[in-house]
């Protein structure tokens, strides 16, 4: 160990065990939702969850792509779900996510947060989700034929969400946009009492939203935070804390924990408590990262090198405002609380459809805008892109991306993997490129 | 004062013996399944051969895939290791020092490598979990042809037509070279659309970190007669051999040494 190189000191983070209490719950009481006569439902992170929220308190979830991401880290149970599925004939440069997903499905068993395995996989009562992708279009269409088959009839919502992003983020949203997706929002209502037989507590559905808003904004909060050097967290940790958002961004829970683990946060920027001890070289990544091998961050940390997030574990959980100079600031609340229905409705819609995440759906440039800020805020010093082949709508426009980020003299290191499905990830062969890139950056390895 | 360069390759080792920036000795030798025994081996050789003790080397810098193998290990106990990227470019930019560009393609890779100022990498690609861009390629599409992987190069320029193959993967191509086979297309044109894909393959990876001048040929491939002239069609640039382009990368390991590492 060469001493001139600094160490900061560091420590766990106190609201660990929290977080992970907080998933181990989360799937296991959508596991006993019916145990407890309650509801639960299905659709992705990306859907309008708040929105079910008015049913009830007793309303379970489970988000796709969480579920999926969750299969692949536990690469065993992940390996068999690929085979079931292309057993039943799903090719596999489908989403990955959605492959683990329908595997699960086709192997009635359920995996919870600890990867321990469960005979009979929980059918939802109804799926609420939205197009934001051509595979979370089909994703729970497939989900509905292959629960039809086992002889269960799961009625389906799907907001159309095609009209986007703003194309400028500097100008408000367009009206029509927000108003297209407030109808059907507004008919999403009147089919969740329909499906469910419950009536609808506006009250409640205001409570989520506002919900919604704040764990957003604080998420947006604590990764602004990352901007300190050294940097108090680093982005395998970081994937732990940001799944709450993804999982129930509209609960109360969710509220609290980000409120306490942004508080611990400010304390180690204020205390200099690094997330990597010999920080010299910071870094973002984009997407997904390969699930199954979350290790290669531990690998990087032995070159002094930090991931500290990235534009996917920034934005698509956290709510940002972009400032004319292009930097970016957690977004703050509107001054009032919704009350009513309708106003809740069009606070979410103007407030989703910000989200960061669903630029490059629309225009790569705005994207790579978006890192380009973040690599100048946060003070990177270099981009490592993931050529995701297990997402398609994420992964849409990357290699245009690299160009934009070199054209702007950022260092750039492209790898190829797959976020779900771990034959597509060559563990070794990535290490060995990353090594040639950290020595053409001039970094050594500090540690064995 | 003596310098090592250890290339512990995916099939080949090589070792350069370095004095001063003068090359003393040069050696080469398959990789065996004990890959730190077969760098060992040849290593004591090399240095049996120019008359020296391990001792006489003040420092030995490894690379390749395998270089792990011989870090702090007996008999070679290279001090140091360095990517192959970092390596590629310090040979290279020592025997050619207006290269901007290099591409090495070695048995198992095939690598694109931009260099700046003094040798140093500004940029690199590397073929990601695919045959198709390297020399392992043409041992497959050889042996699927029955002829000597050392005659494919000069059968190539023999050929009187271009036919299009379409695989991009080995084992797809190597079906593909069987179809051609059954349809009666001669070795040498068969021979030709496999130098024509790999070159395809490599010509793409390294247009992707952009190709400047000088370009610079080297690994084993280089010494394919074959792959040259469809590389240089497919980069549109006139490319540079050097004198042994499969020792370039252990030359940069050794010169890398003689600066007192990395």
């Amino acid at each position: 160990m060469s001493k001139q190189i600094k160490e900061y000191p560091t420590e766990p983070l106190k609201c660990w065990n929290e977080a992970k209490t907080l998933r181990k719950n989360y799937y296991e009481d959508y596991l006993n939702a019916h145990n407890r006569g309650g509801v639960r439902w299905a659709g992705g992170a990306w859907t309008f969850s708040a929105i079910p929220a008015g049913l009830g308190n007793d309303v379970y979830f489970i988000t796709g792509e969480p579920h999926g991401a969750t299969i692949a880290f536990y690469k065993d149970f992940a390996s068999k779900c690929h085979d079931a599925t292309e057993a039943a004939g799903f090719p596999r440069t489908l989403c990955a996510y959605m492959r683990n997903y329908w595997g699960a499905i086709l192997l009635d068993k359920f995996i919870l947060a600890d990867g321990s395995v469960v005979d009979g996989y929980p059918a939802p009562d109804f799926i609420w989700q939205d197009h934001i992708c051509c595979s979370h279009g089909k994703w729970y269409q497939v989900v509905k034929w292959l629960e039809k088959k086992k002889g269960r009839e799961v009625p389906m919502y799907c907001v159309d969400v095609s009209v986007g992003y703003s194309l400028d983020p500097s100008k408000p949203l367009e009206e029509y946009k927000s108003n297209y997706l407030i109808q059907q929002l507004n008919d999403g209502i009147d089919w969740l009492e329909k499906v469910t037989g419950r009536k609808y507590d506006d009250k409640l559905l205001c409570e989520a939203v506002w919900n919604e808003m704040k764990s957003t904004s604080l998420w947006a909060e604590i990764c602004a935070l990352n901007q300190a050097v050294p940097a108090p967290l680093d982005e395998k940790t970081m994937y732990s804390l940001y799944v709450m958002g993804t999982l129930m961004k509209h609960r109360p829970e969710c509220v609290a924990f980000y409120e306490r683990l942004k508080e611990e946060t400010k304390d180690r920027v204020k205390r200099g408590i690094a997330a990597v001890p010999y920080e010299r070289f910071r870094v973002i990544t984009d997407t997904q990262p390969p699930w199954g091998f979350l290790n290669i961050f531990r690998e990087m940390e032995k070159y002094g090198v930090v991931s500290l997030g990235s534009l996917y574990t920034f934005g698509l959980i956290g709510m940002w405002e972009y400032k004319p100079d292009g930097t970016w600031i957690a977004k703050p609340l509107p001054p009032k609380k919704p009350k009513t229905r309708e106003e809740a409705l069009r606070v979410i819609v103007e407030w989703t459809l910000n989200k960061p995440e669903w630029a490059h759906f629309y225009r790569p440039e705005l994207k790579t805008r978006m890192m380009k800020s973040i690599v100048d805020q946060w003070k990177a010093n270099a981009v490592l892109l993931h050529y995701n082949r297990g997402c398609e709508g994420l992964s849409v426009h990357i290699a245009e991306n690299r160009l934009g980020l070199l054209e702007a003299g950022i260092q750039v290191f492209p790898f190829e993997g797959n976020m779900g499905d771990e034959r597509e990830f060559d563990m070794a062969g990535t290490l060995g490129r990353l090594t040639a890139f950290f020595e053409s950056m001039g970094l050594k390895k500090l540690v064995e | 004062m003596i310098t090592a360069g250890v290339d512990v390759g995916a099939k080949f080792v090589k070792i350069v013996l370095l004095d001063d920036g003068k090359v003393i000795g040069r050696a080469k030798a398959l990789v065996g399944f004990d890959v730190g025994k077969s760098a060992g081996d040849l290593f004591e050789s090399a240095l049996k051969n120019a008359g020296l003790q391990r001792s006489d080397v003040k420092k030995v810098v490894a690379t390749g895939m395998g270089r792990e193998s011989v870090h702090n290990k007996p008999p070679v106990n290279a001090e140091e290791v360095v990517s192959e990227v970092v390596a590629d470019a310090a040979g290279t930019f020592h025997l050619v020092p207006t290269a901007k560009t290099v591409i090495d393609v070695g048995a198992e890779e095939g690598r694109g490598v931009k260099v700046g100022e003094g040798g140093k990498v500004k940029d690199f690609v590397i073929n990601e979990r695919c045959a198709a861009g390297a020399g392992t390629f043409v041992e497959a599409m050889a042996r699927a042809l029955e002829v000597r992987v050392e005659d494919m190069g000069l059968l190539s320029l023999k050929s009187t037509q271009t036919i299009p193959m379409n695989a991009q993967c080995c084992v797809f191509a190597e079906s593909e070279v069987v179809t051609l086979i059954h349809s009666k297309v001669s070795k040498e044109d068969v021979s030709k659309a496999i130098h024509d894909a790999i070159a395809s393959r490599i010509g793409s990876m390294v247009l992707r970190v952009g190709v400047e001048k000088d370009v610079v040929l080297i690994g084993g491939l280089a010494l394919n007669p074959g792959f040259l002239p469809p590389l240089k069609k497919e980069l549109n640039a006139d490319i540079i051999v050097p004198e042994y382009p499969e020792y370039v990368s252990a030359l940069g390991a050794a010169i890398i040494a003689a600066k007192g590492g990395v």
